[in-house]
């Protein structure tokens, strides 16, 4: 019996031990915010669909604290970009700037749907300038159709 | 007959992009470094936490930079590789320590060889950040000017050694 409370006892003393573990909290609430919604606009390297914010990888921990870090010295959000891009280039940003590089990734999404409404436009000008007939679903389209109607 | 071809012919061109997004890698990052001063470092060494190194004292000469671990398993596959390259003595490799207890490092180097010049020493994975380090290993390489003029994401392969490292550093070192 004393067994059992001895290793109950090691199993609420090693909770204990993890516990010391945890991540940081914050000290000021308002830094951590501010934090948070930095890292929330940045990609997780490691786990490449998850934000900083969101990850448990290592590196997203350490890039938290980074932030928290740069934020203490006094830093503004655009330098903290700025740090994280120069590091791991625009893949980092979840909002990336645009320009040559980044150019058919902003637009494109536009140019297919003004393709798109162009395609619609033609096939319904070419429609409309087709007799009514064309419309009408009685009408035979062939020979054989003509044959199996009579 | 071109209605039904226009689809088709849609579908094939929608296909091809697919077929070659398969072969593209996402984890490859271009890094944002190369051509870029590498960022400045001041570090303990493995061996010896008493010393520190620079990376200015690393300016005048080609040199390349290894990060690895011994918690990590690729590392523990491509160190053979490096023990080999570092044979030839092309070009000095300086190892860099991430995220490691200094015990287990010296035991890794101890059981599987050391390729290393000098090994840094980054327990809290400050020099890897700077180096926009996201998955061990990688590797750089880095001209007489202290410029980044190469990085390898991931376990090296002897075809990236021969046909990428070694031509380069030849070529810097030329």
């Amino acid at each position: 019996m004393a067994e059992r409370w001895l290793l109950a006892l090691l199993l609420v003393l090693a909770g204990a031990a993890f516990a010391k573990e945890a991540a940081p909290l914050a000290t000021d609430p308002a830094l951590e915010a501010r934090m948070m919604t930095i890292a929330g606009e940045l990609r997780c390297l490691v786990c490449q669909n998850q934000t900083i914010a969101d990850s448990h990888a290592d590196l997203a921990v350490d890039l938290r604290q980074q932030i928290r870090e740069m934020l203490q010295r006094g830093m503004s959000d655009e330098q903290i970009r700025s740090y994280m891009t120069e590091r791991y280039g625009d893949f980092v940003l979840y909002k990336p700037p645009f320009k040559a590089t980044t150019a058919l990734l902003w637009v494109g999404p536009g140019l297919l749907l003004a393709g798109a409404l162009g395609a619609l436009l033609l096939v319904l000008s070419r429609r409309q300038r087709l007799g009514a007939d064309a419309f009408d679903p009685d009408t035979p389209d062939d020979a054989d159709e003509l044959a199996a109607n009579r | 007959m071109m209605r039904f071809l226009w689809p088709l012919a849609l579908f094939l061109v929608l296909a091809g992009f697919l077929f070659f997004g398969l072969r593209l890698d996402p984890r490859e990052v271009p890094s944002p470094l190369i051509d870029k001063p590498a960022p400045a470092f001041s570090a303990t060494l493995l061996a010896d936490p008493g010393r520190r190194m620079t990376r200015d004292e690393m300016v005048g000469k080609v040199w390349m930079l290894n990060v690895w671990a011994s918690w990590c398993a690729p590392c523990r596959d491509e160190h053979p590789l490096l023990v080999d390259f570092a044979k030839k003595g092309l070009v000095p490799i300086y190892g860099l320590n991430y995220k490691d207890q200094r015990s287990a490092g010296i035991g890794f180097l101890r059981s599987f060889g050391n390729p290393f010049t000098e090994t840094l020493s980054d327990p809290d994975g400050r020099i890897g950040i700077d180096y926009g380090v996201y998955g061990v290993p990688e590797t750089y390489v880095i001209d007489r000017g202290g410029v980044i003029r190469y990085k390898h994401i991931g376990p090296l392969t002897p075809e990236v050694l021969a046909e990428k490292i070694e031509p380069l550093v030849r070529r810097l070192n030329g």
